[in-house]
């Protein structure tokens, strides 16, 4: 059954100031471009993925992110380009939310040279320094404890960089995630941590991994604000990811956002589906670009022409990059020593 | 193959581990402002082992700081700030609490420059006390340079003297990757006669201690002194050749093959478990290049593979002493 979702937006109103009320057309737009490049990257991912499959190759795990679009796109709106980002596993949406290349990645998805990581890394270890994306995840709750890292050396560098880190609610049951508010919160420093519950750690519902409701309501154990937003509506997930941004940026340490969401495949490619029917059906109608996209077309702020043309340029850089990553070569084998150390 | 201390000035003092490893710190703390250092009980307090006595009041709370009781959450926060450009020293109170703050330094900061197909540097030194003698037991007295040899990425030095103590924690908070720096807990006594000043001693090189010509003995930390004293036991009736490898990895391998090629005998000494330790690993790489040139089988005198227990008469019988070294010196000579 599907849960109602909780609206914390105003939590800290002196913030409300700061926050583009969503009627920014350009900025919705490029909120909906974002989003569509990453539905249609998953959408094409899974369909290299599962010809390799079928052609006998083990092409890697997957993990995909249709159905979670607006938090990505949503909470990286509001950061700036040299802020942190740690991911997860399920973090292609992340990595193309903070401006990480469609071609590069697609790349790396598919071990070549060219890839982001150079083919070492794979879906789970996606990393770009330069654009402070620190990395998606292998380990659940692996990325937590190092996102102190980064807000304190902005702390000590007093450059105002903040860090995000995403996790699942499976990752709030991690001893890792506990470590990490607490300290966070003793020190202040400026770091969002940003939990997508969409409700099942692979096959586990969360009923499983958390007594509460919410699992924004673990904040108040470590004294810090947790808020819970709609994760399928992009502009309440933007609202609120500004409000904890600002919060961090003005020195006064980390807040917990809850995204509830849904993703709209299994765990990942080899675990067939076990989710309620109804329950998904329920979720599915909930499509958040979907949403946006009445929003958008309802408000009189684009047509359906104008969309259509977004989705089409996006499916057009898609197939480029697709074609720059059959075009790449593997990495040298003969390499493969000489990234250990520095 | 290093040299022997050398002068580098004129005057000398007597120097004991931890004033050697606060010196190290603070000389680098002064020279780079990317040095920090955290960990629990080392701000205001100096740290239970007094290692950062004086340094949060010299350098400011945002370089020196306690951090709560919480080994993954420092180790997360020593990978996070070498990936944003500082060189983040980590306090582990001993070496046993590896096991709360594995992922981040296993799975995390030893791989993050492989992973990441090169784009990052992670130059953070942890530094902790290791071995057994004092009668901590099971919790706090582990040697556990293997696991960490076993995780590709990490570095691990683990000196012998107050010499190289300072000399290569300075080298290892200068290096760009991943150092594990272990002292012996049982060395906190030792007192050398050292020069003032500052110098460094590189990673991966062995150190000859003394030279000998009918067994080489290698052995590092704790019983690389414990080996000194051993061949000096047993000098009317054999000449034995310490190598001290100071840093397991990278391992000066060359430096020991050197010293079989002229012995012809090997005994490798460590107080963690025989099973699956460095001691067989340096004797797989030597039986593969020496075989033909060994005068006898080469032996690894290791600790039991056993929990390090807490009466000292258990705890002794678990880890090598004087007369073991003495009599496995004699064994492998004798073949």
């Amino acid at each position: 059954m599907k849960q109602q979702v909780r609206d914390d937006r105003d939590f800290q109103s002196k913030d409300l100031e700061d926050i583009d009320s969503g009627t920014n057309i350009s900025l919705m737009l490029e909120l909906y471009r974002n989003m569509v490049r990453i539905r249609h990257f998953e959408l094409k991912v899974i369909e290299i993925f599962a010809a390799r499959m079928k052609a006998g190759d083990f092409p890697g795990a997957l993990h995909t992110y249709d159905g979670q679009e607006a938090i990505a796109a949503g909470v990286c709106s509001v950061l700036r380009p040299d802020d942190f980002v740690f991911s997860t596993h399920r973090g292609h949406g992340h990595a193309l939310a903070k401006g990480l290349d469609l071609k590069q990645v697609m790349a790396e998805l598919n071990g070549r040279a060219t890839g982001v990581s150079r083919g070492y890394g794979g879906s789970m270890h996606l990393y770009d320094r330069e654009k402070g994306f620190m990395g998606t995840n292998g380990i659940v709750g692996g990325g937590l404890p190092l996102s102190l890292g980064t807000a304190y050396a902005s702390v000590i560098q007093g450059n105002g960089r903040v860090t995000v880190c995403f996790f699942g609610e499976g990752g709030s049951a991690q001893g890792s995630f506990h470590e990490s508010l607490n300290m966070a919160s003793v020190m202040k420093w400026p770091v969002v941590y940003v939990c997508e519950n969409n409700f099942y750690a692979a096959t586990t519902h969360v009923s499983v991994n958390c007594p509460l409701e919410n699992i924004a309501d673990r904040a108040a154990a470590h004294g810090i604000p947790g808020v819970v937003a709609n994760g399928n509506d992009v502009l309440a997930v933007r609202e609120t990811a500004q409000a904890a941004v600002s919060r961090a940026r003005r020195g006064e340490g980390p807040t917990l956002i809850e995204c509830k969401t849904y993703r709209h495949k299994p765990h990942c490619m080899v675990i067939p589906e076990h989710r309620p029917r109804k329950e998904m059906k329920e979720w599915l109608s909930e499509d958040p670009i979907l949403m946006l996209s009445a929003k958008l077309t309802a408000q009189g702020y684009a047509t359906e022409e104008e969309l259509k043309a977004i989705e089409n340029r996006e499916l057009e850089l898609l197939d480029e990059a697709v074609s720059f990553m059959q075009n790449s070569p593997f990495p040298d084998p003969a390499t493969v020593g000489n990234t250990l150390w520095a | 193959m290093g040299v022997a201390q050398k002068d580098v000035a004129l005057s000398k003092r007597r120097l004991k581990l931890i004033k050697a490893l606060n010196e190290a710190i603070d000389e680098e703390m002064a020279r780079d402002d990317k040095v920090c250092l955290f960990g629990e009980d080392i701000g205001a307090f100096g740290g239970v082992w007094a290692l950062s006595s004086g340094l949060q009041k010299k350098y400011g709370k945002h370089r020196v700081f306690d951090t709560p009781l919480s080994e993954s959450a420092i180790l997360g926060t020593a990978v996070g700030a070498a990936m944003a450009g500082l060189r983040p020293i980590a306090e582990l109170q001993y070496i046993d609490f590896l096991t709360q703050c594995m992922d981040p330094l296993f799975n995390q900061g030893a791989k993050l420059r492989f992973m990441s197909g090169g784009q990052f540097k992670v130059p953070i030194t942890v530094v902790a006390p290791c071995g057994a003698g004092t009668s901590e037991a099971a919790h706090h007295s582990q040697s556990l340079e293997a696991w960490l040899l076993n995780a590709p990425g990490l570095k691990v030095v683990m000196p012998s003297s107050i010499y190289d103590l300072k000399g290569l924690l300075k080298s290892a908070i200068r290096d760009d990757n991943p150092v594990i720096f272990l002292w012996h807990k049982a060395m906190y006594d030792l007192e050398e006669e050292v020069s003032e000043g500052e110098w460094t001693v590189p990673l991966g090189e062995a150190l000859v201690r003394r030279a000998g010509n009918d067994i080489t003995v290698v052995a590092f930390s704790l019983m690389a002194v414990r080996a000194l004293q051993a061949a000096e036991e047993v000098s009317a009736r054999i000449s034995v050749e310490v190598v001290d490898p100071r840093t397991l990895k990278p391992l000066d391998i060359e430096a020991i093959r050197t010293s079989v090629r002229k012995t012809g005998r090997l005994l490798v000494v460590h107080e963690s478990p025989t099973c699956c330790g460095v001691g067989g690993d340096i004797v797989r790489q030597i039986v593969e290049s020496e075989f033909k040139g060994l005068k006898s089988a080469p032996k690894v005198l290791g600790g039991a593979d056993l929990p390090i227990p807490f009466a000292k008469s258990l705890e002794s019988a678990c880890v090598p002493q004087l007369k073991d070294i003495v009599r496995q010196i004699e064994s492998v000579v004798q073949g």
